[in-house]
């Protein structure tokens, strides 16, 4: 197992916002994280890079307890994290935002700028522009290439399909699946049920902090009681 | 008319670069960590002393004691970052005010307690105690000397911070702490190296100055940091570019002043300082939003 949630608890203040929560992902997997606006998506993302450490649970990463680690220590272990805000670095530049995460981690593997600019060209373009002049989509791609650029074993990301155009979705569903060609397992918090059935083979749903349900991306699609109760908007 | 003009403004262009020495590692703390750290002119002084001390036990060899002087403060200021400021990160500005304010108290009576209270004749500095002739009339070399190192040290932070990927991260981290850490950069400890390197700016102010002021007095970090504050909230709090400017507009404007309106040479500063802030709060570099 590459990922293990075991009853995770984690607070912002004093309110419980993850209570419980238990997942697996397995190594070369893409699952979902599924469920409306506040569930707790994002909040167990960041439990799991360790932005909001969870208060009790253990979280095992290449069968290791990461829960106590801070975020720069899970980074150097193989986890990668894009927000759901992207956080692009404004004052630095597209390439120098991808450069530095690699520099960072300091991990080896097929990815390097090179080949996240082969994946999202629109970076190659945008080089030398600073973070701060980029628009939304181009954001976005340079905030999964800067999570790439670690070398991760698995990557976090917070709500990947969100905000997109329909055709940039398409061009993003194919690149999500050329990164899992080449290892990297991916846990994907997102609403749109749709995307990540293209994209996912597991999903778990979360509602107000807890996993209510669990299963095959395609057995979730087909389940109309579930989707209503726990997706439908 | 010409020769003095151009003397007061060599004179205010001095006094401009000992205020932006200061003020660039008060503005890089800030820029970086957050902190307003009152204590800063408290490095400016311990900076100024140690270099003396050193001074008159190294066989008056004024650059080695400039070498090493600053190194002995920036085991203080990693100290105070270390195991004071870095609790107080999270809570509210006027607390980090109270807290480097205290150090400034605490660091004043150390002073008297290891050097007197009273104050101490700086020794002249062979080789830099000449004056050379400008338009007729006698310069100190020491000041001209000091009108150099200021855009040196300008020209060196920013081939650090724009150009090399140490500086790179600091700006990084400096804009979005988390995201940093969550990249792998071990926040706290780039943090502490900020702060010291902030604090080795400072004490080579002071071991600078040491030449240059002629007496050294337990609050003479005081006298400077205030003037330092003023650049660096007109030049934009945080903005390195800003607090350069600035550094030159009250060093040229103290100079000026001192020249033609003694009386209302502090009032200059200031009543520029309040113009500054009524027509653009953040200061002429300052981001939009306050922090």
């Amino acid at each position: 197992m590459l990922l293990e949630l075991n009853q995770v608890n984690t607070f912002y203040g004093t309110s419980h916002v993850l209570q419980d929560v238990s997942l697996q992902v397995e190594g070369a997997e893409v699952v979902a994280l599924l469920g409306r606006n506040g569930v707790g998506k994002t909040t167990s993302l960041r439990s799991i890079m360790g932005l909001t450490p969870p208060a009790s649970g253990s979280i095992r990463f290449h069968e290791e307890e990461i829960a106590p680690l801070p975020p720069y220590a899970k980074a150097k272990l193989g986890l990668a994290y894009m927000p759901d805000d992207l956080r692009i670095f404004p004052d630095l530049t597209c390439e120098e935002n991808l450069e530095i995460a690699a520099r960072l981690a300091r991990r080896q593997g097929y990815w390097n700028k090179q080949r996240v600019m082969e994946l999202f060209p629109v970076l190659e373009e945008r080089r030398r522009q600073k973070g701060l002049n980029m628009s939304g989509g181009e954001k976005k791609m340079l905030s999964l290439g800067r999570a790439l650029m670690s070398n991760p074993s698995l990557v976090l990301l917070d709500e990947p399909s969100e905000g997109l155009a329909p055709l940039i979705v398409k061009a993003l569903v194919e690149a999500i699946n050329t990164i899992r060609e080449h290892g990297v397992t991916i846990l994907l918090a997102d609403q749109n049920l749709k995307f990540c059935r293209r994209v996912c083979d597991r999903g778990y749903i979360i509602e107000k902090g807890r996993i209510m349900h669990s299963g095959n991306m395609e057995e979730i699609w087909a389940d109309e009681a579930v989707v209503k109760k726990y997706l439908a908007l | 008319m010409l020769e003095s003009f151009v003397h007061v403004c060599l004179a205010g262009l001095s006094k401009g670069m000992f205020i932006w020495l200061v003020a660039s590692g008060l503005t890089l703390i800030f820029g970086v960590l957050g902190v307003l750290n009152f204590a800063h002119g408290s490095f400016y002084m311990l900076g100024a002393y140690f270099c003396f001390s050193l001074l008159s036990h190294l066989g008056h060899n004024f650059w080695l004691g400039l070498i090493l002087g600053p190194l002995f403060v920036c085991l203080v200021g990693y100290v105070v970052e270390r195991y004071f400021l870095r609790y107080v990160y999270h809570i509210d500005l006027p607390y980090q005010l109270l807290l480097t304010f205290a150090f400034v108290l605490i660091f004043d009576d150390l002073v008297k307690v290891v050097w007197g209270a009273g104050s101490i004749g700086s020794p002249s500095v062979a080789g830099l105690s000449g004056s050379v002739r400008i338009l007729g009339r006698l310069f100190p070399s020491y000041s001209l000397f000091i009108i150099l190192v200021g855009p040196l040290v300008a020209l060196g932070l920013w081939g650090l911070l724009e150009k090399t990927w140490a500086g790179r991260i600091i700006r990084a981290a400096s804009s979005d702490r988390e995201m940093a850490s969550a990249l792998g950069v071990r926040v706290p400890a780039l943090f502490t190296a900020v702060f010291v390197f902030g604090t080795w700016l400072g004490a080579v102010g002071g071991g600078l100055a040491v030449p240059y002021v002629g007496l050294l007095t337990p609050g003479m970090g005081e006298s400077i940091i205030i003037d330092a504050f003023v650049v660096a909230v007109i030049g934009g709090l945080g903005s390195l570019k800003g607090a350069f400017l600035g550094a030159l507009i009250i060093g040229l404007l103290s100079s000026f002043g001192t020249r033609f309106l003694p009386t209302f040479d502090m009032f200059l500063t200031f009543i520029l300082m309040a113009i500054v802030l009524l027509w653009r709060p953040q200061g002429f570099f300052g981001e939009e939003a306050a922090r």
